[in-house]
């Protein structure tokens, strides 16, 4: 890291040292480590969990699935139509085309009815057996990642220090958001307030609740912990949550990598992976109302 | 540092912000998820390798439930509707067929293998023995799930009943219905539970569902109700039990035909 430190200190020697931007070691070996497994694992289960999802593409509410009744509340599906095969994606009784993505897709010639397309699921082609081997194998990473991170961050301070929220936080969040909109980032050691609430909300939040609905699946870990499904609401409530928790997680993924690009993915890569983080010049004088906020 | 013109704020234009995204975006959808198809055959080492965290669930799940941890049981206003019929609903086989058109009166329930009194028990003789009904929650591995009500007979007094020798790990079931077709011949269903679940109280072979005899869709005569697993390790059509210390030369050596087929062995899960 020092050649870095010392490479990138071009603005030269004559130049005052508050116009510098300081290196600073920002990410711990254990939040660079954990990220990269949780990476990995979330990956993986996504697109295993979308292959068993294919299965059965359809969530209902309540401890059952109604067959003699209707609790369905989404539904991917294919059905014949006067214009051939269509893709159909069905929310709340609002039926949308999805077709070439949902219900129905595939090579040009060749598509089938399946949930989620093939680029989107492992295996590409219907195996829900293989899926499972996968999807178990990472919820198993992914839950002691979790764990192994908690105690760390609490030893090392991480959680206090970086992610716990503070009044000062609530007083930033308007400024926060302004200079978000407008893709206006300052690089501080510390996070600000919608990173908090991003990061904190699938740390203590999204990943905990994917795992208890995970658990609430489970036939076993019923006869363990049957108070779970009552908590829920059921079964197939659990499952539609596991559902909607991966949608929000996709959406978390998503903004992740739009903030790393518009705030600089080289520094922010090589915070997540050595730790190193160049930070903004230190505000002073004329210079703070150039960069208020 | 005039290469990195990304302006002293590390701020990049719109422009290149879209550009950049758009990019990254359609990386991603071009990945394709066929990369890892020819790594995740049975047998093959990534595979196996992954395979063990089944181990270690069922390990997991036994260190928190024991033997005896029951599950759900539900109430009558919780039976919505029929008991949904799934995998095979109308066995093909001629020796099953010809067992149905005589009511089952010829169909017979042998409990063998590694016993030391080997049974053979018409469905009289079975549902005169103390039963056990129980409103429970059906899971198939699929993802849905059906409530009903299941009465039969507790596996348990029939190990009893035939003395399970102690080199016995598993309780292998063997079943009248052909499920698929290879090369050497018709496969029927098969399936294999360790003891813990075989001796757990829930664990019945139920001749009757919400109140009625087992019908052929749900699997008639006799079926098994491993209440703490997904469907796929409740054998419908059952004419065989069979005591066995292992399953490595049986079919594909998985222990059951779904297992034969890359589905886990131990399915609480």
């Amino acid at each position: 890291m020092e050649s870095v430190a010392r490479n990138q200190s071009d603005t030269g020697p004559g130049v005052p040292a508050s116009t510098e931007r300081p290196l600073i070691y920002r990410q711990s070996r254990w939040t660079r480590l954990t990220h990269w497994l949780w990476a990995i694992s979330l990956f993986f289960m996504l697109l295993s969990g979308l292959q068993i999802f294919n299965a059965r593409p359809q969530l209902y509410i309540g401890k059952q699935s109604g067959f003699g009744y209707d609790n369905t509340i989404f539904e991917i599906g294919a059905e014949n139509t006067s214009a051939g095969p269509r893709g159909y994606t069905e929310i709340f009784g609002h039926r949308f085309d999805t077709t070439g993505v949902l219900g129905w897709s595939g090579p040009a010639g060749n598509e089938t009815a399946r949930g989620f397309p093939s680029w989107a699921t492992i295996p590409s082609y219907y195996d829900l057996g293989t899926a499972r081997v996968i999807h178990f194998f990472f919820a198993w990473i992914l839950t002691t990642t979790l764990l192994v991170w908690l105690v760390a961050s609490l030893i090392n301070g991480h959680i206090r220090r970086d992610l716990a929220p503070r009044l000062d936080d609530l007083k930033r969040l308007p400024q926060d958001i302004a200079n978000h909109a407008r893709l206006k980032f300052h690089h501080t050691r510390e996070y600000n307030t919608l990173q908090k609430m991003a990061y904190g909300g699938v740390l203590f939040v999204l990943l905990p609740l994917m795992i208890i609905t995970g658990l609430a699946m489970s036939p076993s870990m019923n006869s363990v912990l049957p108070f779970l499904n009552d908590l829920l609401g059921g079964r197939q409530t659990a499952r539609t949550i596991h559902f909607t928790v991966m949608v929000l997680l996709v959406a978390f993924f998503i903004i992740h990598i739009l903030m790393i690009l518009a705030a600089g993915p080289v520094n922010e890569l090589r915070s997540i992976i050595t730790g190193w983080y160049r930070t903004d010049p230190p505000a002073h004088g004329g210079k703070t109302s150039e960069r208020s906020a | 540092m005039a290469k990195f013109q990304i302006s002293p704020n590390f701020q990049i234009s719109r422009r290149k912000f879209l550009t950049a995204a758009s990019l990254g975006a359609s990386g991603i959808m071009l990945s394709g998820c066929d990369a890892f198809d020819s790594q995740l055959s049975i047998g093959s080492g990534l595979r196996s390798f992954l395979e063990n965290a089944n181990g270690l669930t069922h390990r997991a799940q036994r260190l928190l439930g024991g033997g005896n941890s029951l599950a759900p049981e539900f109430t009558e206003a919780d039976i919505r509707q029929p008991m949904r019929p799934n995998g095979v609903t109308a066995p093909d086989d001629d020796a099953y067929k010809a067992l149905l058109a005589n009511n089952f009166a010829d169909w017979r329930l042998e409990v063998s293998g590694l016993v030391e009194r080997p049974l053979s028990l018409t469905r009289e003789q079975l549902m005169n023995m103390p039963s056990r009904t129980q409103i429970t929650r059906h899971d198939c591995v699929e993802g849905w799930s059906c409530i009903a009500k299941w009465t039969g007979t507790p596996l348990s007094l029939l190990l009893d009943q035939a003395v399970v020798k102690p080199q016995a790990r598993y309780v292998m079931f063997h079943c009248l219905d052909t499920i698929d077709r290879s090369l050497s011949g018709d496969i029927k269903y098969y399936g294999t539970i360790d003891l813990v679940d075989a001796r757990h109280p829930q664990t019945i072979l139920a001749y009757g569902v919400n109140g009625k005899p087992l019908p052929v869709e749900n699997g008639a005569p006799l079926r098994v109700r491993v209440e703490r697993q997904l469907g796929y390790k409740m054998p419908k059509y059952l004419y065989k039990i069979e005591l066995v210390d292992g399953f490595a030369d049986v079919g594909g050596g998985r222990g059951g035909y779904w297992e034969d087929n890359g589905y886990d062995w131990y399915g609480g899960i």
